[in-house]
């Protein structure tokens, strides 16, 4: 009785072991084939446009978008990274259920592309705000469009920052 | 860096008052190559980078990310949440390599 089970579990052990060789396998087959398994959702229209007027209207249907005083944009004068460069986005808006932010854009102007992430809110998010670090390939203009519940666009001032070594190094 | 990679953090206040706004701070391991830059041998070095980053609290969607191969290496992450109600923020990372990490914190609210 008790080796029918040792076989069995045995058994089972094995075809466990196989399935996850045969996972692994794929897994390192996968990295080879860029961009061949994005994430569901991810979008990559908007990601892959190479100049910042294909971004822009992939991103939010527009090239052109007014500059609102509500939308600020926090980034260094002069970056000697390029390959992290600290950037806050802040957006005054009350964030209530009827008028919030809904998405924000983040864009430098002359990367390979130039769409650099992109931010959907919820209004329990209190706050339309975000701190992270980008790259930067030169020196080179920052810029934030973002879009309210409403679907109204305003873009912060473009924010130049002066890079002394180029991210695409890092 | 294959060896160094996931590790997720968030670092936030664990109690606030209501309707007040705290700042979630998140970080996590990952090269975020470009799969544009060679290697020393002139080989293309895949991209590997982190796609999207799902938060939620309480199960409940908060914020929504999408990243490109233009976030730094090792992503740095800061949003704010308001406190309404007691509960768990959850954060999910997924990468182009089928890569999956997630993270959470407990937020009381008195």
């Amino acid at each position: 009785m008790n080796k029918t089970i040792h076989r069995r579990q045995f058994l089972g052990t094995t075809l466990a072991t196989g399935a996850v060789a045969t996972a692994a396998g794929i897994g390192l087959i996968r990295p080879q084939l860029a961009f061949a398994d994005n994430v569901p959702g991810w979008p990559a229209k908007a990601f892959d446009a190479k100049v910042l007027k294909e971004a822009m209207s992939n991103a939010i249907g527009k090239t052109q978008v007014a500059v609102s005083p509500k939308v600020k944009l926090t980034a260094p004068t002069i970056a000697e990274n390029g390959g992290a460069v600290p950037v806050t986005i802040e957006i005054d808006s009350p964030m209530t259920t009827d008028d919030y932010i809904a998405a924000v854009y983040l864009f430098v102007d002359h990367n390979p592309t130039p769409l650099a992430s992109q931010f959907t809110f919820t209004p329990a998010c209190g706050q339309a705000y975000i701190q992270e670090r980008i790259k930067m390939a030169k020196t080179d203009n920052v810029r934030v469009v973002a879009k309210t519940n409403k679907g109204e666009l305003m873009a912060s001032a473009p924010r130049e920052v002066k890079v002394t070594i180029g991210g695409c190094g890092g | 860096m294959s060896d160094n990679i996931g590790n997720p953090m968030i670092r936030m206040a664990s109690s606030a008052k209501k309707g007040e706004i705290i700042e979630v701070r998140s970080l996590i391991m990952n090269p975020m190559t470009t799969g544009l830059m060679k290697d020393k041998a002139g080989k293309l070095i895949p991209a590997h980078f982190i796609q999207t980053v799902n938060v939620t609290f309480n199960n409940k969607p908060l914020l929504d990310i999408d990243w490109s191969t233009a976030v730094s290496a090792n992503p740095y992450l800061a949003f704010k949440l308001r406190a309404e109600s007691s509960g768990t923020l959850k954060m999910v990372w997924k990468d182009n390599t089928g890569g999956i990490w997630s993270a959470d914190s407990k937020l009381t609210v008195a």
